[in-house]
Order: C-alpha cells, then structure tokens, then sequence
C-alpha cells in the first residue's frame, strides 16, 4: 500500500512537470511556429502605444531572445521563487507563487487567481454534490425498474441532459426561474459563504442545478450500466442466497461494485470543473477561473491565460491522485498491483 | 371427514419428506417464446441423504435448485408446482418468508467461487454478513464463528485468513471459504451447484471429501448437481437424470449406476472419460446437441439423439413418454419396453462400457 502510493505521488508529479512543459510550449514556443519573432512577443507585454526600440528593449530584458529552456527554467523558478519583470520603463515585482504577471492590467495573476477560486469552487462542489446524489439515485431506480415507464421517462430526460449546452440550459433556465418567477438570482452576484451564506446559496442555485443537470445525466446512464451489469453478477445471487434483505442486496453489494468505475469519473469531472467552468461561469457572469481565462483570452493576456491551464492542470493532477487513493481503498484488488 | 382433516391430511402428506418436490414448472418468457427450462419435475429427499442432480448444460440442473431457494426473479420467471421443505410450502410463500428460510434453513454452494465471492469484501466480513442476518450477535461473535467454520472445512491459520480477500484465496481454499458461508447457520438442505466443477482434480477429491464428512457431521439434506457422473458416484444415494427439463431417470445410485435403463443414461455413462480403457475407446459420446428450450422436440424429447428410437415404432417423435416406475423407486421416462431396455443394457451398452 505504502509503495502504491508513492509510486502514484511520483506520477502525479512527473504529470505536473509534462503539463508544465506542454503549458509553457503552447504559449511559447507555437506563436514561434507561427513566425512570430521575440519582439513579436514582446509587444504584448508592452502595450499598444510602445516604439521600436522599446519592444526591442523589452523583448532582451524579459528574455525572449534567450534558448527556451532557459525561458521554461526562469518560469518555473519564478512559481516557486517569484521574478522581477523588467520590461524596460520600470521593474514590476511578482511574488512568490508567481504564476505570471500580466502586463496589461499590471498586477501578477497568483492573486487574482486566489480571488476567483472561491467562486469556482463553491459552484463545482455544489454542483457536484447534486449531480452525484440525484445521477447515482436515479441510475439506481431506473435499473431496478428496468422497461417502466419511469426507467424511460428518466432515461429520455437523461439524454437530453447529455445533449443539451448549458448555454441553451443555463440560458432557459435564467429566463424562467429568474426573470419570468424571480425565484432565483438573476446571475452575476457571488456573495462569499464565509460572508452570507443563505445569499451563497440563492445566487449559486440556478448554476448548480443547471450544471448538475449536465453532469447528472451521465451520471445516471452510467450508474444505470453499470447496476444493471452488477445486479446480475453471481455475487449478488450469493448475497441474496444468504437471505439479506434486496435493499441490502441493492446497496452494499450491487452498488458497492457499480460505485467504483462513477467515483473515478466524478473525480476527473470535478478536477476539471475546479479549473473554471468556463460556460457555466460565462452564462450565469460569475466571477470565477473560466470566466477569468475567457477575459483573458479575449484580452489577448497571455499570462492570465496560462496561469488558469496551469491551476486546472494541478486540480485535474491532485483530483486524479485522488482518484487513484481512493481506488485502492474501494477495490482491495488494486492494492496488489 | 371434516374440512379442517381434510386440511391436515392436504398439509401432512406433501410435508412428510424433509423436502418434497412436485411438479415443479419454471418457464421464463422471452422475447422468442417460452423458455421451459424445468417442466413438471417431482422428487423427495430425506435429511441425511445425498440426491445427484446430473445433467448436460441447459438441462435445468441449476434453475432447479435456485428454484428451491427462490432465487428467481418473479418479474421474468413463472414458478408453479409445490416445493415443500420440513412441512411448509414455498412456491405460494411470500418473499419474505422464502428470504428467511434462504441461507439458514436452506444454503447453496455456488459454481466458481471466484465469481459468486464479492471481490471488495474479505472473506470473514462475507461469512459474518451471512450469520448475522439470521442471527442476532454482535461482530465480534459472528467473527469468530466465522474463524471457527474457515477451520472446520479446513482452512489453515484461519484467524489469519479470515481477514483476506477472495483473490488472495486459491481456487480451492475459496471454495472451502464458500462452504464455509454456506453452513454458517447449520442449514438443513444444502445444495451444491457443480462444486468441483472449477477446481482440478485433486482439489476436487477434498472438496468432495470434506462434504461427505459435513453432511454426516450436520446431517443435513444435500442435492449435488453436476454433469461429472463420477462426482455423484462418490457422493449421492439417490441420482435424477435430466434432460430438456424433466426426469428420465430416478433411483437409487446403485440402480442408476448398476442397471441404468435410458439411453441418455448410457449416453452419459459412455461420456465418462475413464483411464483404465485404451485412448480410442475412452469416450462414446452422446450425438447431437441439446435441444432448444423454446422448441423442444415433437414426443420424446430426446429422440433425435437416441439410436433406438426406430425401436419405439414411431412413439418417440409423436408421444411424449411418462415417467413409469421400473421396480421400487426406480423410474424411467422411455418408450422402449422394460425388456428392450435391459436387453440393449446387457447386450450392446454394458460389454462397451466395460470392454477394455
């Protein structure tokens, strides 16, 4: 057990360091690709109204004209570190963890980045509570009733929760339940949980079970594969042979089973939504990660943009980790290998 | 005689084996038609005793005994026909009631015990689970009934292994470990359901052995089934034949053994591979395939495969033959008369069998 969970603890770190090089490459090295040159690059760190001389000037003092993996080096160091950016009219300061700065707003990215991820993280997890419960419930239900009505109804409805983009969801479900009923928060508003938590709840409902509806609906085809898979297994038969009552059969020796492959998943899902939930955030305005990489996408803001790959690229890492720990305690096989 | 004797009589007769079978029908519809996988089949079994259930795959062998126990969904199976154990009906009973007699009254030993063994729970924690349904105590009690059992049935260090997974048990000790299970509440029938059938040849012979010794420790009812002659050879007193769903042959072990008067009985008897007889000669096999459950053959279910169907004159495609008592208990489902059928035994089937 001990050397499984080293070995998984080096994995994750030796995936940290691949996403490091990948992240860095796509912001670096393919607008080189592309024929951009190092003043190229520069130029966005210097804004619109800089001359020649200065973007040249900049691009030798940030470095661009340096080897790459002395570029990739100076930007590791600086996450661990912090860095000075010296872009030629002055010097700004980056602390520690430094995770870019952004010369169009001229603030370093860490702390926007910590300003944002409460909202992030109060819609994933909500929202992920919901859509395991009610995913896994109804997964449950329709494949103990398999070919009722409700198995079809749930099913049907399901499939449509796959299909559908938030943006048409999210979007109908604001102009029914917060404009036409004005039960919910028109959207736009975050209020902290720690600051009021009954406003945390009522400005989140709307996004939470908009996005829980999403994921849910996969959540129950899956959970429902995989019960109707478990609940025929011999093991089941033998649990019923010992005379334990069908919901005991159901839950501690079907869904115990069925639970594993779901959990895997839900992991995975939730590292990436940790990462901003970049529909969600931008239908619904709030203020969180996604919405924070789209603004910056459109800013043409290189650093903020990076710094969100690099934050979701750590919470899909420690989601997956995770993921496999838990594994290990679930399946007893797994603890072998 | 008033109503109520009548009631007596109606309970006390069917009652009077420990288990009494009759009749019993268990169809499943599908979408291709009815599968008829046991079809009117009757039999007693007294506490003590061992009956072999024989059969090729299909023939209903273990849709029977997962009848008995209940096991079959009634969503998808239709059940009819009278079970009775110890006196009591089970096929009317509720499901409740059938739920408590399941694992304590009655127990099954299970196929591959690697597949009927939750792989995410330790061996104790499964045995534990099956006492403490129909027992109150607490886990540490069950626990160490638990242990106690794992070394009845031969377990080495089995306060150690208690705590182990079923992939961490060999083939054979896991099905020691399911047997285990299965006497954790003294059960008075026990059905084993091709207990060697995934375990080699050595194994086999413990596993044999060891259930022979519990049956006669517990002195419980015990149903074989298998396809391996040779393992209700070792065990069973009384052998039932089946094929497409019903009884063709029922005795004793010595008379089926001894005398056996269906040809599907020599077919089987033939298939026995046996060591002391020339490579060439080992095996005379049983032609064909089993039949479909949905269409079963016209009369005798078993006559496209039986070379002496010309014998029976045209019956066997047309009539289906009933289940005549030949002497004592000793009955068969065949067209053929008694004396064809022991001429055919002594002439043709008897001196290949032992021909060597």
């Amino acid at each position: 057990m001990v050397t499984y969970i080293i070995r998984r603890l080096m994995g994750a770190v030796l995936t940290l360091f691949i996403v490091s090089i990948i992240t860095f490459g796509i912001f670096f090295l393919i607008p080189r690709w592309a024929g951009g040159s190092a003043e190229s690059l520069a130029s966005r760190y210097v804004g619109r109204t800089a001359n020649q001389e200065q973007v040249a000037l900049a691009a030798k003092k940030l470095g661009f004209n340096d080897p790459l993996w002395e570029q990739y080096g100076r930007w590791v160091k600086a996450i661990f570190v912090g860095a000075d950016y010296n872009y030629g009219p002055g010097v700004e300061h980056c602390p520690a963890p430094c995770f870019g700065y952004s010369f169009i707003s001229r603030t370093p990215v860490w702390p926007d980045l910590i300003d944002r991820m409460p909202v992030t993280l109060s819609l994933a997890l909500g929202a992920s509570i919901i859509w395991l419960i009610s995913g896994v419930a109804v997964g449950v239900l329709s494949a103990l009733r398999r070919g009722t009505v409700f198995d079809r109804t749930a099913m049907g409805i399901a499939l449509g929760g796959v299909s559908l983009p938030i943006f048409f969801t999210g979007l109908l479900s604001l102009a029914i339940f917060s404009y036409k009923l004005g039960w919910t928060a028109p959207g736009g508003h975050f209020t902290p949980f720690t600051q009021n938590p009954a406003d945390w709840a009522y400005n989140l409902i709307l996004p939470w079970i908009t996005l829980a509806f999403l994921f849910a609906a996969a959540y129950a085809r899956l959970t429902r594969a995989g019960m109707l898979e478990t609940m025929s297994e011999d093991y089941v038969r033998t649990a019923r042979a010992k005379g334990l009552r069908e919901g005991r059969v159901i839950t501690r020796h079907g869904l115990r089973a069925a639970l594993t492959p779901i959990i895997t998943i839900f992991g995975l899902d939730l590292g990436l939504l940790l990462g901003g939930a970049v529909l969600t955030e931008s239908t619904f305005s709030l203020p969180g990660l996604g919405k924070y990489a789209i603004d910056g996408i459109f800013a043409n803001d290189f650093p903020k943009v990076m710094g969100v790959t690099l934050v979701a690229a750590l919470f899909v890492v420690i989601a997956n980790l995770v993921v496999d720990l838990f594994y290990a305690v679930v399946d007893p096989r797994v603890r072998l290998g | 005689m008033t109503a109520a004797e009548s009631v007596m009589v109606n309970r006390v007769i069917p009652g009077s084996a420990f288990l009494e079978v009759r009749d019993l029908h268990i169809h499943f519809p599908t979408d291709d038609g009815l599968v008829r996988s046991v079809d009117g089949l009757s039999f007693t079994l007294e506490r003590g005793r061992t009956l072999g259930i024989v059969g090729e795959s299909g023939s209903g062998k273990s849709v029977t005994s997962l009848g008995i126990l209940g096991l079959h969904n009634k969503r998808n199976a239709n059940v009819s026909g009278e079970i009775w154990l110890d006196g009591q009906e089970l096929v009317g009973a509720s499901p409740d009631t059938v739920r408590r007699l399941r694992g304590k009254k009655m127990a099954m030993i299970f196929q591959d015990p690697l597949s009927a063994m939750h792989p995410y729970y330790t061996v104790g924690a499964q045995i534990v689970e099956a006492y403490r349904v129909h027992n109150d105590v607490s886990k540490a009690v069950a626990r160490k009934h638990a242990i106690d059992l794992l070394g009845r049935v031969g377990i080495p260090r089995p306060a150690k292994r208690v705590d182990d997974y079923p992939h961490q048990f060999s083939g054979g000790m896991r099905q020691r470990a399911m047997i285990a299970m299965a006497l954790s509440n003294d059960p008075e029938l026990l059905i084993a359901d091709e207990p060697t059938t995934a375990l080699d040849m050595t194994v086999q012979a413990q596993i044999l052995d060891l259930m022979r010794d519990l049956q006669e420790e517990f002195n419980s009812a015990l149903i074989i089934i298998t396809h391996d002659l040779g393992v209700v050879a070792e065990l069973a007193d009384d052998i039932l034949v089946m094929y497409a769903g019903r009884c063709v042959e029922y005795g004793t072990a010595t008379e089926v053994f001894q005398h056996p008067e269906h040809p599907y009985t020599w077919g089987l008897l033939g298939s026995m591979p046996r060591l002391d007889r020339p490579t060439a000669k080992r095996l005379i096999p049983i032609k064909g395939t089993p039949p479909s459950l949905i269409h079963l053959p016209s009369g005798c279910s078993f006559h496209p495969r039986c070379p002496y169907e010309p014998q029976t004159g045209g019956l066997g495609r047309t009539v289906m033959p009933d289940l005549a008592t030949v002497e004592g208990r000793h009955q068969v489902r065949c067209h053929l008369s008694v004396s064809q059928r022991r001429t055919i035994w002594e002439n043709e089937i008897k001196p290949k069998l032992e021909a060597s």
